[in-house]
């Protein structure tokens, strides 16, 4: 009996939380926006979420033993959560050989060309969607409208992209602001033609599948929130830094500048915000520093949308953002129990 | 069958009520808490509710003659010596030592070297029983004397005469803490009720069975260290004992107070308390009386009660035996010295699908080799884990999830130290405050990747310390 038991250094308990619980419950978090892009796109939705996942899963398990050698890290479920996020962020109607080299991308060239799980300094799915979206922008800025496409799959058929503008597709708010502005318009002709603010809230508006309701994107916040998987720091400081930058420009001239609601509840902000800035290897360590990196994420969102040549910004954001990563957690340590004392005395 | 599936679902629903409703409680009365960090451990007190029993005496006892943190005690007695209960068997060692009492009357049997509990062999001096006769010197009556009698400099020789230690793990002794260095003052007392570790409760109910004799004891430290102000914390997790010994001190005039504190782990660790009841916060490096506070475990303040009163030496200390496989938990009042072989049979034997014996909570005791090894004066309780409980995680890589940072009550980044630690950067890893680390384990505890963090951290700890000494020395 003696020679049987285990002796090893304390801690001897061990919470329940690990890694795939954490992406399981990120994923659970997602569901309910998914179901509803189900219910607006229809089967469009389903075959790019079902494609990206799947092949997001498939690239990782090739990568890890043709490359790496190693054992399968498929299912800690973090290739799964990166493909639903890529679906999240791309229409609806893109062409499956568009998603495939947008999952390849994304767990190639995003994740396990730097290490794999933990090591990416870039999240993972935005540099699969920065990707696609450079490389392929007609196809990636195509957005069917929400509810006018259920049953229309033209996923399998190579086609004429001026087709897909045609027929059942239209611009973003974002896009519509944007374009409209270009001409000379004024802000309150271009809300007119744009979704209503409880439209958007809820997730009637065209967009990537995943982005379009704030409602349910915010629903699964909370739940992560409860589950304490992620903290307040990064949504809450995009949020509060989107709303008073944009609210600054837009009461300084409301003729050219959107509402900060606007701003909120159109594009990938909220999914950006809630789930993609949280990703844990691309963000910094401490709270300060993730404060840090929220609001600069939510400066550049604002300065991409309203100057850049981009509609929307939130990808190219974050992605700015998280090179700036190791320098954030070089400079922003957490404060050390008894420093302050210390400093005091001598 | 079914019913007995019924009743473990109804305790499992009662259970996580009481903890809703206390998080309930915790959170609308605001209680007193550290700011930073901590976990919050499943609390499994399975013990709570058995009084305190003594332990019969073993045949053999085996006392080690290294119970305390600093110097080993010097051997005083040898082979073949009459012993009685109470009588000192060896002396202090240096300043930071305390003397050891024989625990049973008998003969030495022999001075050898023993395994202990930490694993290591050092001397011990083995004891044959044989009846229980004790020194004369020691007031056996029941009666509580509440009359103190000794000036503070006779306290302090006292608690060194009669081997006290901290009881709550550390083992550090006692008169060492009470000696204020020249130029501190110490302005509070805080005796330490916490009892943060899941599992015991050997404190728990020594403030519920012994609560007069703590808040005398209480009272002598007080006079000792020449303070108008004493706090007793308990966690609200005891919400009898934080009742009785309020009802207790309402008579001292506001000179000892019950402080309730929200239940989160670390708050037994010295700072942490420090901090959560006085707002003051130890600086990094040093020591509770650079704030003007000296802090005490409720069962040392109890054997300090029993040696100034009593005439009574640190011989005997209680220990929860405790794990869900055990047949029976409970608390026992035990010689030093008596096999913890003795104490698992009194719990019904081993479960042959135990996993590890602890010596301590799950969170910071130290895991036993071999069971046959001596109960000694830091013993505050053995806890058994079946072997799905005890078996550690698989490994995955680090998802810099952030979680062990938040946890940290230090305000370290344990990740980072392990990091250091594995590249064995031990410059930096001083820079990056390895040395404040108190070892709680709440990072450890919380990794979603299972990584051995604090592994790491102590390795980097011992050689950080190393690396200090060698520059000090030149």
């Amino acid at each position: 009996m003696d020679n049987k038991l285990i002796v090893s250094q304390s801690p001897h308990l061990h919470a329940k939380d690990n890694v795939r619980k954490i992406m399981l419950a990120v994923i659970i978090a997602l569901l309910p926006s998914l179901v509803l892009s189900f219910y607006f796109y229809g089967i469009g939705a389903l075959v790019v979420t079902l494609f990206a996942v799947f092949f997001a899963v498939f690239f990782e398990w090739i990568f890890v033993k043709v490359f790496l050698k190693k054992e399968p890290t498929i299912w800690d479920g973090s290739a799964a959560l990166t493909g639903l996020l890529l679906a999240f962020n791309v229409p609806s109607n893109l062409p499956v050989w568009i998603i495939i080299i947008g999952a390849f991308v994304a767990i190639g060239v995003g994740k396990m060309s730097f290490g794999g799980l933990g090591q990416n300094p870039f999240n993972p799915a935005l540099v699969g969607r920065v990707f696609l979206l450079i490389s392929f922008p007609v196809q990636m800025t195509s957005w069917p409208l929400a509810g006018s496409s259920r049953f229309v799959n033209w996923h399998f058929f190579p086609h004429d992209p001026q087709a897909l503008v045609d027929g059942f597709t239209g611009a973003t708010s974002l896009g519509v602001m944007k374009e409209g502005l270009k001409n000379g318009d004024a802000m309150a002709g271009i809300m007119d033609k744009i979704p209503t603010h409880m439209q958007m809230f809820y997730g009637q508006m065209g967009g990537s599948l995943g982005e379009i309701s704030a409602l349910l994107l915010i629903l699964g916040g909370i739940f992560l929130l409860y589950r304490k998987i992620i903290t307040w720091h990064i949504p809450g400081s995009i949020i509060l830094t989107t709303v008073v930058f944009s609210g600054i420009l837009w009461l300084i001239n409301p003729q050219s500048y959107a509402d900060p609601l606007f701003h909120l509840l159109t594009g990938g902000l909220m999914l950006g915000a809630i789930y993609m800035a949280t990703d844990y290897s691309s963000s910094p360590m401490s709270n300060t520093g993730k404060i840090i990196f929220g609001i600069g994420i939510a400066l550049l969102t604002i300065i991409i949308r309203n100057w850049g040549a981009y509609p929307e910004g939130v990808s190219f954001a974050i992605l700015i953002m998280n090179a700036f990563v190791p320098l954030i957690d070089r400079q922003f340590k957490p404060k050390l129990f008894g420093k302050v004392e210390k400093s005091k005395q001598s | 069958m079914i019913t007995k599936k019924i009743t473990r679902l109804n305790n499992k629903t009662r259970e996580s009520l009481n903890k809703t409703l206390n998080e309930l409680y915790n959170t609308q009365n605001m209680l007193k808490t550290f700011p930073k960090g901590g976990v919050h451990p499943p609390e499994n007190k399975l013990s709570a509710d058995k009084r305190i029993e003594t332990l019969e005496i073993p045949k053999q006892v085996t006392i080690p003659l290294h119970q305390n943190l600093g110097a080993p005690s010097k051997v005083l007695v040898k082979k073949k010596d009459k012993v009685k209960v109470g009588q000192i068997i060896a002396e202090a060692g240096g300043f930071v030592s305390s003397n050891i009492h024989a625990s049973v009357s008998g003969t030495v049997l022999k001075i050898d070297e023993i395994t202990d509990t930490t694993g290591y062999k050092k001397m011990a001096v083995v004891i044959n029983v044989e009846g229980d006769e004790w020194e004369e010197s020691i007031d056996r009556s029941e009666a509580i004397v509440s009359e103190i009698k000794l000036t503070p400099e006779e306290i302090v020789k006292k608690t060194a005469e009669m081997g006290i230690v901290g009881l709550g793990g550390a083992t550090f002794p006692t008169q060492v803490k009470l000696s204020i260095p020249k130029g501190q003052s110490c302005e509070f007392l805080i005796i330490n009720g916490v009892e943060c570790e899941p599992y015991l409760t050997s404190d728990h109910r020594l403030m519920l069975e012994h609560g007069k004799e703590l808040i005398i004891g209480t009272q002598i430290l007080m006079k000792a260290l020449n303070v108008n102000k004493a706090y007793i914390g308990i966690e609200n997790n005891k919400p009898d004992a934080i009742e009785y010994l309020t009802e207790l001190v309402s008579n001292t005039n506001n000179t000892i107070e019950i402080v309730a504190l929200k239940v989160q782990y670390p708050q037994g660790g010295e700072k942490q308390l420090i901090k959560a009841i006085t707002g003051r916060e130890v600086p990094s490096g040093g020591l509770p009386i650079h704030v003007g506070v000296v802090v005490q475990n409720v069962g040392t303040t109890y054997a300090v009660y029993e040696a100034v009163q009593k005439n009574k030496p640190l011989f005997e200390r209680i220990v929860t035996v405790t794990g869900k496989s055990l047949s029976s938990t409970g608390n026992y009042k035990v010689r030093i010295g008596t096999s913890v072989d003795l104490l698992i049979e009194k719990a019904g034997g081993l479960p042959s699908d135990s996993g590890k014996v602890i010596n301590g909570g799950p969170m910071m005791g130290k895991a036993l080799k071999i069971t046959d090894v001596p109960v000694t004066k830091g013993t505050s309780g053995i806890l058994i884990l079946k072997n799905d409980e005890a078996k550690r995680e698989r490994i995955m890589p680090c998802i810099k999830c952030s979680k062990c940072i938040s946890v940290c009550p230090q305000g370290l980044e344990p990740y980072f130290l392990m990091n250091l630690a594995d590249k064995k950067m031990w410059e930096d890893a001083e820079k990056q405050h390895n040395m404040d680390c108190i070892e709680c384990g709440s990072c450890s505890y919380i990794c979603p990747s299972a990584r051995p963090l604090l592994d790491y951290i102590r390795y980097g700890k011992q050689n950080v310390g190393a690396l200090i000494r060698s520059r000090m020395k030149r």
